[in-house]
């Protein structure tokens, strides 16, 4: 049998290696451990890939995903076997949720002991099956090369996500003659099927846009998987639909423009849900139809006929029927309506929801005595480079920063969207940071989420990574907080959570940082974070106001519609339109 | 609605598990399911009984198409399939009930496997329905023990 061009026998590790190597891996985040150590020897003697090591497992898996998110390339993720492994759990399943691809390797014990509740043994296959996309358990030396060849395709193919590979320790030890050109035969799993859209479901689509009078873009990270932003573009352009996107969408088209109505939903803006709910006809692409979009499903888009594109067939009629199913590439499918369409005489809808735009805009008070965070965000987005990559934690100022920062680049906003897990920021902008060393990489992030992997600053100080983070410190946990004040007469069931000095943090990592805590400081704090040559901790410090003014507004309460809205006015939407007599 | 989905899946470590977790992760309810290889070693047919509304059973079919090491999901209950459980059953049985019971096994088909002087196992095959019935034949002599397969399903050939 040939066994490819290699004769040597080489050992498990070194095979791991070299096939990462093949798969064009420049950097993993891995801790070492028992179980692992081996492939980290093998790490420190590559000359192609760079090992990062996050002073947590989690802070890897989210610096990987963070990586993956800013490049559209598979990060990748290291830990040994037992605690070292279940910490990637929370950063595989943030990528199996958001459709990241993402590599996570595990040592394992070795298969003699397996079985046998050995020292860090953890069934990790077992553990992560909700979490990923595929996952392997190596237990033939033989088969590394053509598994991780087939993680990579599986990771990064179809719909993206997380593919776990766990190798037991004598696998790594052990020695074989390796075949690098060796493919696994997977009858089920074919990345070439389902990428082409149906003609006929293409004509019918078109038809129903040509008919279209109030015709709305419900886009998201479909667009991204699919590299389909140029595509939207000259969809938009030739066909002057206007669009709105999700969460994850934010960056696929410029906010500036006209036509864009940023984000929908929750937190969304209000004449975007407006527009959404008027709409007679959505084109949803590369969007799942989640709850924190639609709020109450049966109530959401009553008058509008469905396109929905997704490479997924499982999401088409998932949540919501529609009348024009599309399973196909967003990149083909945007191709194919683009050439069947023209430009729509929609002149009366685009002028109304300018109308709306301006009766309903996003803003904010700001304050003579106090920092206002929704002003940080937007000084933010004025002043810093146009490449700027943005990472978020979870809670308000994530959504301020959703909101108010001006996204026009795909690929510049990391945010756990899907799954909500705090303590992301930190880690993701790190992994964007390395993959783009010459791009301001900052990180908006919360006193709760930044504490929940605080210990990356460490990372950040020794890789000399130069993520520039702005703390919005209130000393509570903001969106709980805003909840309780909202549907709890703020009784505080433990949303409080005090003070912290970030800037002497950062110095007792060796790190740049300053404090500010006047509205007069904003703009020359930024400036001098975003001057600094390392990484940079800026503490903003605000007290956390409990009216409205403290809260993300607009905002739809959970399972309510759009009309339920809590709009800038302090009254819900359906309210302002009958005190307007409209 | 009862629905019957045969999926052909790789014969592989895990496999069973990955589909019986997406069932409960899911919510989503198992009546049976029996797996064995086919005649290629390689693979394995799976036979799923499983109810829900026809959007369930949809998401069923689409989430069971998704898993990397499933090669193919057929929902066969439109296309009245054969379908077949096995079952076995313990009935007391006395030297008066002796000739009815040998009597009734003869007029179902079904066959008695093994005889004591208290009771008798009986082997019965056949669909549901005809499992119920069975039950119901020997449920006034006394049921000791009961056992069944899951439903095992197959496509019957194309009418022209």
């Amino acid at each position: 049998m040939t066994k490819g061009a290699e004769t040597k026998k080489m050992k498990g590790r070194d095979i791991i290696i070299q096939s990462l190597e093949r798969e064009g891996v420049e950097v993993i985040f891995g801790y070492p451990g028992g179980a692992s150590m081996e492939i980290h020897q093998a790490l420190a003697l590559s000359k192609k890939i760079r090992l990062i090591l996050p002073r947590h497992e989690q802070g890897g898996a989210f610096a990987a995903a963070g990586y993956a998110r800013a490049t559209g390339k598979p990060g990748v993720c290291l830990a040994t076997s037992g605690p070292g492994a279940t910490n990637l759990i929370t950063g595989i399943m943030d990528s199996k949720m958001d459709s990241i691809p993402m590599i996570a390797l595990t040592g394992q014990v070795p298969t003699s002991v397996m079985g046998g509740d050995a020292f860090q043994e953890c069934d990790i296959v077992g553990a992560t099956l909700p979490c990923v996309k595929h996952s392997y358990m190596v237990k033939d030396i033989d088969d590394i090369p053509a598994v991780i060849h087939e993680a990579f395709e599986i990771a990064i193919t179809g719909r993206p996500g997380p593919v776990l590979i766990d190798f037991p320790k004598d696998i790594q030890q052990a020695e074989t003659v390796p075949d690098f050109k060796k493919r696994i035969d997977r009858p089920g799993y074919n990345s070439k099927i389902g990428l082409e859209p149906s003609q006929i479901q293409l004509d019918k689509a078109i038809k129903l846009l040509l008919k279209a009078k109030r015709p709305l873009i419900y886009a998201g990270g479909g667009i991204l998987s699919s590299h389909a932003t140029e595509e939207l573009h000259a969809f938009i352009n030739k066909t002057g639909i206007p669009i709105t996107t999700t969460v994850m969408g934010l960056g696929i088209y410029p906010e500036e423009d006209p036509l864009s109505l940023r984000m929908l939903g929750m937190h969304g803006a209000v004449y975007a849900n407006i527009a959404i709910n008027k709409a007679d006809v959505v084109l949803a692409i590369g969007v799942r139809f989640d709850d924190r979009v639609t709020g109450k499903l049966s109530e959401f888009c009553k008058e509008a006929q469905f396109i929905h594109v997704d490479i997924d067939a499982s999401e088409i009629n998932k949540n919501i029927t529609v009348e024009v199913p599309i399973q196909g590439d967003a990149k083909l499918v945007l191709q194919a309506l683009c050439q069947g369409l023209k430009k729509l005489s929609i002149e009366d809808w685009v002028h109304q929801i300018q109308e709306w735009k301006k009766e309903f805009p996003l803003n904010y008070e700001l304050n003579n005595e106090n920092i206002v965070p929704q002003h940080v965000i937007c000084e933010l987005s004025r002043l810093a480079p146009r490449d700027a990559i943005i990472s978020v934690g979870v809670g308000q100022h994530q959504m301020w920063a959703a909101q108010f920062y001006n996204f026009h680049t795909p690929r510049t906003w990391l945010c756990s969207s899907g799954l909500g897990s705090m303590g992301f920021g930190l880690p993701a902008a790190m992994g964007a940071a390395v993959a783009f060393p010459n791009r301001t990489v900052i990180d908006i992030d919360g006193d709760g989420s930044f504490l929940m992997n605080i210990q990356e600053l460490q990372t950040l100080g020794e890789e000399k990574i130069p993520v520039k983070c702005v703390i919005l410190n209130n000393q509570y946990l903001g969106m709980v907080a805003q909840w309780e004040d909202r549907f709890y007469e703020s009784v505080r069931g433990h949303t409080f959570i005090g003070k912290t000095n970030f800037a002497d943090i950062a110095k007792a990592f060796g790190l740049a940082g300053a404090t500010i805590t006047k509205p007069s400081e904003v703009e020359d704090g930024i400036k001098e974070m975003l001057k600094s040559k390392g990484a940079y901790v800026l503490d903003v410090k605000y007290p956390y106001d409990e009216s409205a003014k403290g809260h993300v507004i607009p905002m739809i309460p959970g399972g309510k519609t759009y009309l339920d809205s809590i709009i800038h006015q302090g009254v819900s939407l359906r309210d302002y339109w009958k005190n307007k007599g409209s | 609605m009862k629905h019957t989905l045969t999926a052909l899946v790789e014969n592989e470590f895990g496999v069973l598990t990955r589909i019986a977790g997406l069932f409960s992760g899911r919510g989503y309810n198992i009546q049976s399911l029996t797996v064995a290889e086919t005649l290629d070693p390689k693979v394995s047919r799976m036979t799923l009984v499983t109810s829900g509304s026809d959007p369930v059973i949809e998401q069923i079919t689409k989430q069971l198409n998704k898993l990397v090491n499933v090669i193919k999901v057929q929902d066969v209950t439109m296309e009245n399939p054969v379908d077949r459980i096995l079952a076995i059953i313990r009935v007391v049985l006395n030297q008066k009930t002796r000739p009815e019971i040998i009597k009734a096994v003869g007029a179902l088909g079904a066959e008695i496997l093994d005889v004591d002087s208290k009771s008798c196992m009986i082997e019965v095959t056949g669909d549901e329905n005809r499992i119920k019935s069975a039950l119901h034949l020997f449920k006034p002599y006394g049921i000791l023990d009961f056992v069944q397969t899951g439903e095992i399903a197959l496509q019957r050939g194309k009418k022209t």
